[in-house]
């Protein structure tokens, strides 16, 4: 690869301001799609803008997240877990909370408005675990929408009960049999279809991946979750946190926590998937184990071998069972703003299992992953520390998944 | 002049479209390949698209993604479809090949070193399709630098000053997807692609082949009334999955394929010049290789 591909400095660059127009956190992001797509994104990029400063599209939006997502979330302090590490205090944001029981939802809602404001009919979109396929059914039916959400076969298997959720919200679950059959895989079909139908329908994408100029536009919708916290901590603990955690898959969870945060001095911990540890090979961790190619659209840190061919991943976590992962996350670990680190399958059912006991919280897998990681910096930061964990989701969606593993019927 | 402009003006010259079949490299099973590439151009291929297998095919529809799969299956790298290009190369100095493929193996062997060994090969031309032009800078001049021409698409969503950012990038040829949809998707509607090539006439001087959704000789003849090249993909991809990558059913497997491009040809010949009989056709076409 030529000198630009390769440069990892980004000194003097005003991170909060990225993208740039075309889409790129410094050499990360952009648009890598078939011709047929590239005037639907150019398309997509201007409605966004315009409405993003359109005072009636925000009042619309903050209403909905209030009355029908039950925002803010709260910021809560979780003193006896907090107490059992023996360091830091930890506070939860309590993304589980929201209406559908993650912070999926903070961008379904918003791109299902601006859906409506371009007079599209249709909604599509892709899912791993089954938490944005649902956030996407909810906000279609309360549009009346039609809705088609694309889930891997495999992930179907895993996560029969949000299957079945989304078809009572009126939505088509379609199985896609190609490739690994998982979320990458639901993406690639998501896309095919969209190609397809790119006059009447709106693709909803999860998470901050993909083309420009969705890595912008998930982020900015997901943003509330750090707009809320900074407001929380500064009145409920008197100043910043020491240090935010959270999980990332396709990373929309931990980039939405961070971003407020950027020009502060505050650590950033991204928490990727270990699976059966780094060294196995068994793992979703790209930033972590990988290396930058183009994917989905963007250019980023994929899990690839070595002739560029996309490797499967293992996670117990079907939400952070991805190979990529979003550009802006790539920048930030290249130039250092945040630390990015993996946490096994076995850490995050551990902290699972620690939360639900000593707080009566039952965490997702994909959250027990930050929390797994704070259980772990807590003691380190001593007793002065303060730090924020992003619970993204509720666990009852996992509850099969933990008890299988345990070798429990239910 | 590269080979690619070199076939479409020695076509132009006696009045004749190129037909341009694509093939998945190391489908069903790689050794099948090169000979298949030699059967395509004796039953009349001008050029040669070649589809380097990739995990994640987005753009195509389910017969490719197959292929795609099938080939990966029996270890078909990047690097395998080069030794393929250079072998076919031994037997086949003049048709132009062209790789067509997915941005990220050539990402992860590096453009310059992907553009010297492709150019050493033999390749003539590249058509990547998550490959933006907005995105194509180093791309392309890594590409010019090996002197392999860009091939890029043009489809019905691309809008003028789009079509003109294309046209300054693009060499040899470009590709027009005759309709939104992924590869195989459906059937193309001739007269919206016969509107859509005047106004793209006007704006590009490069050939214009069109693709997507060509499966049988009729398609073929009345594209090639309006385009300079017809592009026929997936109806080619399906006969080499019917096969079932049984060794015993290569030769079955070639029949087919040369018989679909042969009836394709005469039907193309015969739409441009219908007082000529085939045999002459044949004749020429044999002048025009020579």
């Amino acid at each position: 690869m030529n000198e630009t591909t390769t440069s990892r400095s980004c000194s003097g660059v005003d991170l909060a301001a990225l993208p740039d127009a075309q889409g790129h956190f410094g050499i990360y992001g952009g648009r890598f799609v078939a011709e047929t797509l590239m005037a639907p994104l150019e398309a997509l990029q201007q409605a966004y803008e315009r409405h993003l400063r359109d005072p009636a599209f925000l009042a619309e939006l903050d209403e909905d997240l209030r009355q029908y997502v039950g925002r803010p979330t709260p910021l809560y302090h979780a003193k006896r877990w907090s107490e059992h590490l023996g360091g830091a205090r930890i506070y939860l944001k309590r993304e589980d909370l929201n209406h559908t029981g993650a912070h999926k939802v903070n961008n379904t809602v918003g791109q299902a408005l601006l859906a409506r404001r371009m007079g599209k009919r249709r909604i599509i979109a892709e899912t791993g675990a089954g938490q944005h396929g649902v956030a996407t059914a909810t906000v279609a039916a309360r549009l009346g929408l039609e809705c088609v959400v694309y889930m891997g076969a495999e992930d179907m298997r895993r996560q029969a009960l949000n299957v079945y959720r989304m078809r009572l919200l009126g939505a088509e679950v379609v199985a896609v049999e190609s490739g690994s059959r998982t979320l990458k895989d639901a993406l690639n079909e998501a896309m095919r279809d969209w190609v397809t139908h790119v006059d009447d329908t709106f693709y909803i994408i999860g998470t901050v991946a993909g083309p420009h100029p969705y890595p912008a536009m998930v982020r900015d919708f997901q943003a509330v979750i750090g707009r809320e916290t900074r407001e929380q901590i500064l009145r409920q603990a008197g100043r910043l946190p020491d240090a935010l955690v959270a999980c990332v898959g396709g990373g929309s969870n931990a980039i939405g926590l961070f971003h407020p945060f950027l020009e502060d001095d505050v650590e950033l911990y991204g928490v990727e998937a270990a699976g059966e540890g780094l060294d196995s090979g068994r793992h979703a961790a790209p930033l972590c184990a990988g290396r930058p190619g183009v994917l989905h659209g963007n250019r980023t840190y994929l899990m690839e071998d070595e002739d560029g061919q996309i490797l499967e991943t293992h996670s117990i976590s079907a939400g952070l069972d991805y190979p990529g992962v979003g550009p802006e996350h790539a920048l930030l670990k290249d130039c250092g703003r945040a630390q990015y680190v993996a946490v096994t399958d076995e850490e995050a059912l551990a902290a699972f299992h620690e939360l639900t006991r000593l707080e009566g919280i039952l965490p997702a897998l994909e959250s027990s992953h930050a929390l797994a990681y704070a259980a772990r910096l807590a003691p380190a930061l001593g007793r002065d520390g303060l730090i924020v964990v992003n619970l993204s989701g509720r666990g009852d969606k996992d509850i099969h998944t933990v008890a299988a593993r345990e070798g429990i019927r239910v | 002049m590269s080979r690619i402009d070199e076939c479409f003006s020695r076509l132009r010259a006696v009045g004749r479209r190129a037909l341009i079949p694509f093939v998945t490299a190391g489908d069903p099973r790689p050794p099948v390949t090169v000979p298949l590439l030699h059967a395509m151009v004796e039953a009349g291929a001008d050029l040669i698209e070649l589809g380097v297998p990739f995990s994640d095919p987005m753009a195509d529809g389910p017969v490719i993604q197959r292929a795609s799969e099938r080939a990966l299956r029996q270890g078909t790298s990047l690097r395998r479809v080069l030794e393929m290009v250079r072998a076919f190369r031994r037997r086949d100095a003049h048709t132009p090949l062209v790789l067509m493929g997915y941005l990220n193996p050539i990402e992860a062997m590096g453009y310059e070193r992907f553009a010297r060994e492709a150019a050493a090969a033999g390749v003539d031309g590249v058509l990547t399709v998550d490959m933006s032009p907005e995105e194509a800078e180093d791309y392309t001049a890594a590409l010019a630098a090996s002197r392999l021409d860009p091939i890029f698409l043009l489809a019905p969503t691309t809008t003028e000053a789009r079509l003109r950012v294309i046209a300054a990038q693009a060499r040899g040829f470009v590709y027009y997807v005759s309709l939104k949809g992924v590869t195989g998707a459906a059937t193309l509607d001739v007269s919206e692609v016969t509107g859509r090539l005047v106004l793209l006439r006007r704006l590009i001087d490069l050939p214009i082949g069109v693709g997507f959704g060509i499966r049988d000789a009729a398609a073929a003849a009345a594209i090639a009334r309006v385009a300079d090249a017809v592009v026929v993909g997936s109806a080619l991809v399906r006969l080499v999955e019917e096969s079932g990558g049984e060794a015993a059913q290569e030769a079955v497997l070639q029949d087919r394929i040369c018989g679909l491009l042969r009836a394709m040809r005469t039907a193309m010949d015969e739409a441009l010049c219908p007082d000529t009989t085939v045999e002459s056709q044949e004749n020429g076409r044999g002048e025009l290789k020579a």
